[in-house]
């Protein structure tokens, strides 16, 4: 059957399983399936933003299938256990998106296809129970990109995570509806302040907000170069110069 | 690019077009029957072949505009030459497909081949004469209806007073005058007025078949909603509301997409009209607005695949309905080539395969079977075997005859029934 993309995750029903203990164990659970559904969808909806033009027919319905699992996940009591949790991993997001950041500009753009309509805040999905051991150490390899963007673009203070989640699904329909490349500026519009090392960054990026959100994500990683380089250059310049002025004299 | 996106025969079903995802529209038309060649009477060649649509660029949006047909209508003949209209996302085009087999000779100024007369060799006047040529089609856009939807369109319907029609896309529905370009009068207007609202869209649209103020359109939650356009200028309040009640047994967190309604026809005779979402096909009365009175099961196999469906997108796939000449049997796509007929009276239903394998001209088309679980009986062909990636979307029955198109991917399947 053809099946792109994902790697499948859930189960669908009658799958062929004997009856037998290794049978019933590969048998998830229905807040397994629930999870890998949600997840699913998540990227779906993250991946629209990716396209040219998003269907709005299948936005829709994927927003709206989220929205089903997280009411049925508030009644279940599970949303609020997962929200616990997240207050506890809140530095720990931080340290991560520091180490990120600090990395060589080249380390980064290897980082594979990093969806850039970044106005989609994707905290609430590392924060998630089951797997969030598994999502955190992912995010500091860096391999995985979904992490990447949730913790490069995660400026704020983690909230409340249906607040976010919910917010989150408002600013995927207001990006579907107002697509420009002034998202890039929306996107910092959000940057807490104590990241004060990002600002050689952020004026590389904010020369180039006319661009679309590829280009702006490309120059992502040239900014921190060549804003290196020049000051590496100006400071031996400088050096120099002052040599020269005391030579002269 | 040569992936057919809609299929449609005129009113007499003599033409055949089909639009496909490069913004092209070919047009076939129908053999005349001749006594030298008895059995070229069902063919279809193409009589003309133009470029509708071409890609465009929205500076405002950043985002490219795709040239791929929607939707083509027919406009019902009223001269020598053929309307129809075609649509992409944005725009829609009336465009003239006229034949020309004369052509005038002998002027006065310019030679046959073209070049200017010397006016001092003048001697005399003469008046010029139409002589025959070979036949020529020629298609012109001869009206460009653009700029009034913000949102994709999804469907165009020419209205039975052949001086209207409408065209939807995923929020808004206007009307438009054939012969007038620069406007349109929005009819229908789900937009929430904060966006953050929105759940449900509009996925079809069509006028009555004989009413000219009734249309209906069709959502994303599985609804169909009959409006009236004498009632109010704004038809946001429909005038009947079509919903089959959901079935608490059955549901999961799929249920939502697959009642999404891909496509609405009505009937012929204008009594009933068909609704395809994802695994059904249903008849609904126009009276009987609680629940259908017919339901088909398309693929019900696929019911148990639906979150395979979904990683994959497939269960997004918008397959389309439609009606014989009778109204009597109904046909739509599935998976796999297949495609699938109803028939309302009998109850009975085919399975059949639109592929080069299968289609030798002439042959008579196996009916196939999808089998479900347990042993594959010689000729089934199992659930996990069908290709997902061809799809038959897009299919056409002729108004009178029992002839049908069938477009799988970048194919056109032409068929006729046996009985001939």
């Amino acid at each position: 059957m053809f099946v792109r993309g994902l790697k499948r995750k859930c189960f669908d029903g009658e799958e062929d399983i004997e009856g037998t203990l290794a049978g019933i164990k590969a048998i998830p659970s229905y807040n397994l399936q629930r999870q890998s559904l949600l997840d699913m969808s998540l990227v779906k909806l993250q991946l629209c933003h990716m396209l040219v033009e998003p269907n709005l027919c299948r936005s829709v319905l994927i927003a709206n299938t989220v929205r089903q699992i997280q009411e049925e996940m508030t009644q279940d009591g599970t949303w609020q256990m997962i929200n616990t949790q997240s207050t506890g991993q809140a530095s720990l997001d931080r340290l991560v998106s520091t180490d990120i950041l600090c990395r060589s500009s080249r380390e980064q753009a290897e980082g594979k296809h990093v969806p850039g309509y970044g106005t989609f805040n994707k905290d609430f999905e590392g924060d998630q129970g089951q797997d969030s051991s598994e999502t955190m150490s992912t995010a500091s390899s860096v391999q995985a990109p979904r992490n990447l963007p949730s913790n490069v673009w995660e400026m704020e203070n983690p909230q409340e995570n249906k607040g976010n989640f919910q917010k989150s699904l408002d600013q995927i329909f207001e990006t579907l509806e107002n697509k420009s490349p002034n998202s890039v500026e929306d996107l910092f519009s959000e940057v807490d302040n104590s990241y004060y090392d990002l600002d050689t960054m952020l004026t590389g990026m904010m020369s180039n907000t006319k661009m679309g959100h590829c280009d702006g994500l490309e120059t992502f990683s040239s900014p921190t170069n060549t804003a290196s380089n020049s000051n590496c250059k100006s400071d031996l310049n400088e050096l120099d110069h002052i040599v020269e002025i005391l030579v002269e004299s | 690019a040569d992936i057919i996106s809609t299929v449609e025969f005129n009113y007499s079903g003599d033409l055949l077009a089909t639009g496909d995802k490069g913004g092209r529209v070919v047009i076939f038309q129908r053999e005349q029957e001749s006594k030298s060649r008895p059995l070229s009477r069902g063919e279809y060649n193409v009589y003309s072949t133009f470029q509708s649509h071409e890609p465009e660029f929205d500076y405002l949006k950043s985002l490219e505009i795709e040239e791929k047909i929607n939707k083509i209508r027919w406009l019902p003949q009223q001269n020598a030459a053929h309307f129809l209209l075609s649509t992409n996302d944005k725009t829609i085009k009336l465009w003239k497909i006229s034949e020309r087999d004369k052509r005038a000779e002998g002027y006065n100024l310019k030679d046959e081949d073209g070049r200017l007369r010397d006016p001092v060799r003048i001697k005399e006047l003469r008046v010029p004469t139409l002589k025959p040529m070979d036949l020529m089609v020629e298609a012109s856009p001869r009206r460009i209806f653009a700029n009034a939807h913000t949102y994709h369109i999804n469907s165009i319907s020419v209205n039975s007073d052949c001086a209207t029609y409408l065209s939807a896309d995923d929020l808004r529905i206007n009307l438009w005058h054939l012969e007038i370009t620069n406007r349109s009068f929005n009819i229908v207007d789900i937009k929430p007025a904060n966006m953050e609202e929105l759940t449900e869209v509009i996925t079809a649209a069509e006028f009555h078949p004989q009413q000219c103020n009734v249309f209906v359109y069709s959502s994303s939650k599985g609804t169909i909603r009959l409006c009236d356009m004498r009632s109010s200028a704004l038809c946001d309040r429909h005038s009947k509301f079509f919903e089959e009640p959901e079935d608490p047994s059955s549901r999961s967190f799929f249920s939502e997409i697959i009642s999404s309604i891909s496509d609405v026809k009505f009937s012929h005779n204008g009594r009933y009209m068909m609704t395809r979402d994802y695994l059904s096909v249903k008849v609904w009365d126009l009276n009987m607005e609680n629940r259908p009175v017919e339901t088909y099961q398309v693929h019900e196999y696929l019911r148990s695949k639906l979150c395979s469906l979904y990683e994959n997108d497939c269960i997004f796939d918008k397959f389309e309905c439609c009606w014989n000449g009778l109204d009597s049997t109904i046909m739509t796509g599935s998976y796999n080539n297949f495609f699938r007929m109803f028939d309302r009276n009998t109850r009975r239903d085919t399975t059949l395969e639109a592929s080069r394998e299968s289609s030798k001209s002439r042959a008579i088309l196996k009916p196939r079977k999808v089998c479900t679980g347990g042993k594959r009986k010689k000729d089934e062909i199992s659930v996990d075997s069908l290709d997902f990636n061809k799809k038959i979307l897009h299919t056409a029955w002729h108004p009178t005859e029992n002839f049908i198109a069938v477009a799988a991917t970048n194919n056109l399947y032409l068929f006729q029934d046996k009985v001939n």
